[in-house]
């Protein structure tokens, strides 16, 4: 399935992507991206902590992603 | 009655408008938080700043945090108004005005508004400086 990835603040600047699309297997789990997200990109492991948001929610606990999702990586926010 | 106003804008932001979105017979009074870009960090000299945000997610996150405010605290109406793209010493990145009966209420919303903003609201600010720029927080 298609996995929409987002990227913003620092981390386009450590991936070089600011917006791509992943092939992944169905029933992943948002651990399992994550891990595939270290490995494809893995500038990421400069970055101390982020968070990821699930078509435009946080997400806080361990979930299945679902064909077309779309995944942005938020690193720490700095607004205001 | 519409009591929340929340905004993204590569617009200057208007402090005119956020006052009179929350003004209410009802209310005695309203306070505000406006941002403005400082001149510098840690005492080295702040050229400009750099807002990018998650735009359609920012405005969700931001619509929560006023929503929570007036089921927590008090109060009549709230605005949110925050900026994006590049912005010059003095500019005002964020606006929030909040209308309340009584005034205690109405500053304790403003600032559980602008600390809630700055903890969950995906918008991330890059420092220009006269040597180059840093992405703000980065690195907590």
């Amino acid at each position: 399935m298609n996995i929409k990835v987002l990227f913003f603040g620092i981390t386009t600047d450590l991936t070089g992507e600011q917006e791509v699309v992943l092939q992944v297997n169905e029933e992943l789990s948002i651990n399992d991206f994550k891990s595939i997200l270290k490995e494809k990109y893995s500038n990421l492991e400069h970055l101390d902590t982020y968070a990821l948001a699930v078509n435009e929610a946080y997400v806080s606990y361990d979930i299945f992603l679902k064909p077309n999702d779309v995944v942005a990586i938020i690193p720490p926010v700095s607004g205001g | 009655m519409i009591r929340t106003s929340i905004k993204i804008s590569s617009q200057k932001l208007d402090v005119k408008e956020c006052y009179s979105f929350v003004e209410d017979d009802a209310c005695g009074g309203i306070t505000a938080f406006i941002g403005t870009v400082r001149n510098d960090t840690q005492g080295k000299e702040v050229l400009q700043l750099d807002f990018s945000t998650y735009k359609p997610m920012a405005i969700k996150e931001m619509q929560k945090i006023a929503d929570k405010a007036l089921e927590k605290f008090d109060i009549k109406k709230i605005a949110i108004h925050h900026a994006e793209g590049m912005l010059q010493i003095g500019d005002i990145p964020v606006i929030i005005t909040v209308s309340a009966k009584h005034r205690k209420a109405a500053f304790l919303a403003c600032e559980f508004a602008i600390d809630t903003l700055k903890e969950t609201v995906p918008i991330w600010k890059k420092e220009y400086f006269s040597d180059g720029e840093v992405w703000v927080n980065a690195h907590p």
